[in-house]
C-alpha cells in the first residue's frame, strides 16, 4: 500500500511536527484547530521523551514554549486567531531571547471573537511581528494538505537556523478538511545538531544567560542591530513564491493559503475564455517574495491581489512593486470562501476594464 | 470533477460515508478533498460533508453546487435541494426523507435504506446501504474499492461487523441494479 493518507490538516500539523522531532506542546483549546492539540495529546503521550500540556490560557502556553525552547526542545504551540493575540507577547519575547519555536495560526474570521469560519484577517499581525518591539517572525503559508506536512518541517528547520520564532498561518479550512498526504521521513531528535547556547545546568561549564531585559541603551541598540542583521539574512535566504501560468500572463492575481488555491481554479476559468492570466502566489508572507514579484513587473503591468480579508497583503505588494505596475484588489472577509468562478469573474471583468484584451 | 454532499442527522453515519468514499477514492489514484461541517453546525444537530473526486487539481473543496446529494432526512433535504448542480441527483433515504421536492431538473433515487438495513438485522449500516447504491448509480468506483476503504479505516472492527458492512453495501448495489429505485 502507498503511503498517502488521508488525514485532516490540524492532524496532518501534528504529525508532521512529531516527525520534525517537536517534543513540546503547549495549548489552550479553541476552534478550528482543536484537532492539533487533541492530536499532540495521544502523540506525546506515544512518544517516552515527548511532553503535552493544557494550559490554564494562551499567554501560559506561549510561555511554556519558552521554557522548553530555551531548555533545547523543539516545542510548539498552536491556536486560532483570538488565542494568537494573546500568545503576542511571548512571540515577541521568542525574537529577543532568540529562541527556536513554532506557532500555528488556523485563522478564523474577525477582529474580536468573530466566527469560525476560514479567513485570512490575521495577515499585518502574523507579517509585521505582531507583538511589540523591533522584530519580525518568519511566516509560512501552505496552501493545501501535503503542504501542511512539509512545511510544518520546515517551520522547525528555520526556527533552529535562525533562532527565531516561525509561524505557519493555515485557516479554518485547511486545519478541517481531509487530503491525501504523504509525510516525510521521521528525525530523530537526539541526531539533530546539538545547540551551543540552551540552558541546561551549567555543571562543567561557565553559566549561560538567557534575557530579553536590556536596560543599558547601547547594549541594547547593539542587541537590536544583531537581529536586524539576522532578519537581513533570512530575508536574503528564504523568500520563496510558486508561479502558475504566468509564462505570457497580462494580469497576475496575487494570493496566499486558501486564496491561492482557488485563485487556480478562477485562472483555470479565465484561461478558458482565452484570457492571459497568471498566478504569482508568495509561500513565505515574511520575508515577503518581493524580488520574484518586482521582476515579474517587467512584463505585466496589472496585479490583482485575492484576499480573504478586506486587504492587507496588498500593501506588501505595493511596497514591492514601487508604482511599477497598478495594483488592484479582490476580497472575501468574514469566513465567505469565494468559488473559482467567483474569482474567474472577478478576474476576467477587471480584465477587460484594463483593455488587456486589445492586442498590443 | 464530481462534489457529493452527505447530510442527515448527527449519528446516521453522514461523515462516515464521506470519509470511506474518499478514503477508497485515493486509493483509486484519484484526486480527492474531505470538508465536513464543523463548530455550530456541529453541534446543531444535524450533520454533512462534502467530497470532491477529480481526476485533476481540486481547487475548493466547498461544494456551491453538489452534483449529487446522499440525504438521509428531511431537513437535508429541505437545506440543499436549491443549492445542487443543475441535472443533479438526490440519492434519499426513502425512510426518513418524505418531502416532495420541487425542482424537476433534479433526478432522484429513493432507496428504502433502514428497510433494507432491518433485514439484514442491523439498523446501523443504514449508511453503508446507502453509499453502496451511490457509488453503483453513479458508477463513481468499483464496489470492492469502496470495501477497501472502509476496511482500512475500521482496524479496530471485529470481522462479523465489517461483514455486516459489506452485505450492507452489496444490498444498497443491488438495489440499484435491480432496478428498484427508479
Amino acid at each position: 500500500m502507498d503511503k498517502k493518507q488521508l488525514m485532516r490538516g490540524s492532524q496532518v500539523i501534528g504529525e508532521a511536527a512529531v516527525r520534525a522531532g517537536c517534543r513540546f506542546y503547549a495549548g489552550y483549546p479553541i476552534t478550528p484547530q482543536n484537532e492539533l492539540p487533541e492530536f499532540m495529546s495521544g502523540a506525546m503521550a506515544d512518544l517516552e521523551d515527548g511532553t503535552f500540556i493544557q494550559a490554564e490560557s494562551e499567554i501560559a502556553a506561549i510561555n511554556m514554549v519558552i521554557g522548553a525552547s530555551m531548555a533545547g526542545a523543539r516545542a510548539m504551540t498552536s491556536s486560532s486567531s483570538p488565542g494568537i493575540s494573546l500568545k503576542q507577547e511571548g512571540i515577541s519575547f521568542l525574537a529577543a531571547l532568540e529562541l527556536p519555536a513554532v506557532i500555528v495560526n488556523v485563522m478564523r474570521g474577525g477582529p474580536g471573537l468573530g466566527n469560525i469560519a476560514p479567513s485570512q484577517g490575521d495577515y499585518f499581525q502574523a507579517t509585521r511581528g505582531g507583538g511589540h518591539g523591533d522584530y519580525r517572525s518568519i511566516v509560512l503559508a501552505p496552501a493545501h494538505g501535503q503542504e501542511l506536512a512539509d512545511f510544518t518541517r520546515d517551520a522547525f528547520e528555520y526556527a533552529d537556523r535562525y533562532r527565531t520564532p516561525v509561524m505557519i498561518l493555515a485557516d479554518g479550512m485547511m486545519g478541517q478538511m481531509m487530503e491525501p498526504v504523504v509525510f516525510p521521513e521521521a528525525v530523530n531528535p537526539s541526531e539533530l545538531p546539538p545547540k551551543s547556547w540552551i540552558l541546561d545546568g551549567a555543571q562543567e561549564r561557565p553559566s549561560r544567560i538567557i534575557r530579553s531585559l536590556i536596560l543599558d541603551t547601547v547594549e541594547m541598540e547593539e542587541h537590536n542591530w544583531k537581529l536586524a542583521r539576522k532578519y537581513r539574512m533570512i530575508s536574503n535566504e528564504i523568500p520563496r513564491a510558486e508561479t502558475y501560468m504566468t509564462e505570457d500572463a497580462r494580469l497576475v492575481v496575487i494570493a496566499y493559503g486558501t486564496a491561492a488555491r482557488i485563485a487556480r481554479g478562477g485562472i483555470r476559468r479565465a484561461r478558458e475564455m482565452g484570457l492571459k492570466v497568471g498566478l504569482l502566489r508568495p509561500v513565505t508572507l515574511w520575508p515577503f517574495p518581493d524580488r520574484a514579484i518586482r521582476e515579474m513587473s517587467r512584463l505585466v503591468k496589472d496585479f490583482m491581489v485575492f484576499e480573504m480579508n478586506t486587504g492587507q497583503m496588498i500593501e506588501d505588494v505595493r511596497l514591492a512593486l514601487e508604482g511599477r505596475s497598478n495594483v488592484h484588489f479582490y476580497g472575501r472577509p468574514g469566513g465567505i470562501i469565494s468559488t473559482p468562478d467567483e474569482v474567474g469573474k472577478a478576474i476576467s471583468s477587471l480584465y477587460y476594464r484594463q483593455h488587456l484584451k486589445e492586442d498590443r | 470533477m464530481k462534489k457529493t454532499i452527505f447530510a442527515g442527522f448527527g449519528g446516521q453515519g453522514v461523515l462516515m460515508m464521506g470519509y470511506v468514499l474518499a478514503v477508497a477514492a485515493m486509493r483509486d489514484g484519484r484526486e480527492v478533498t474531505y470538508l465536513p461541517a464543523y463548530g455550530a453546525e456541529m453541534r446543531g444537530g444535524t450533520a454533512n460533508c462534502t467530497v470532491a473526486i477529480s481526476d485533476e487539481e481540486i481547487f475548493s473543496p466547498v461544494a456551491s453546487s453538489p452534483d449529487f446529494a446522499v440525504i438521509m432526512n428531511n431537513p437535508s433535504l429541505a437545506k440543499y435541494e436549491g443549492t445542487m448542480k443543475e441535472g443533479g441527483t438526490l440519492f434519499l433515504n426513502s425512510n426518513h426523507v418524505n418531502r416532495t421536492i420541487a425542482r424537476d431538473d433534479l433526478a432522484s433515487i429513493a432507496i428504502p435504506a433502514v428497510d433494507i438495513s432491518r433485514e439484514l438485522g442491523s439498523e446501523r449500516i443504514v449508511n453503508m446501504v446507502m453509499l453502496g447504491a451511490f457509488v453503483t448509480h453513479t458508477r463513481m468506483m468499483s464496489l470492492d474499492s469502496i470495501k477497501n476503504g472502509l476496511s482500512e479505516i475500521t482496524t479496530h472492527t471485529k470481522a462479523s461487523i465489517l461483514k455486516l458492512n459489506y452485505q450492507a453495501l452489496d444490498r444498497g448495489a443491488e438495489y440499484i441494479l435491480k432496478g428498484c429505485a427508479q
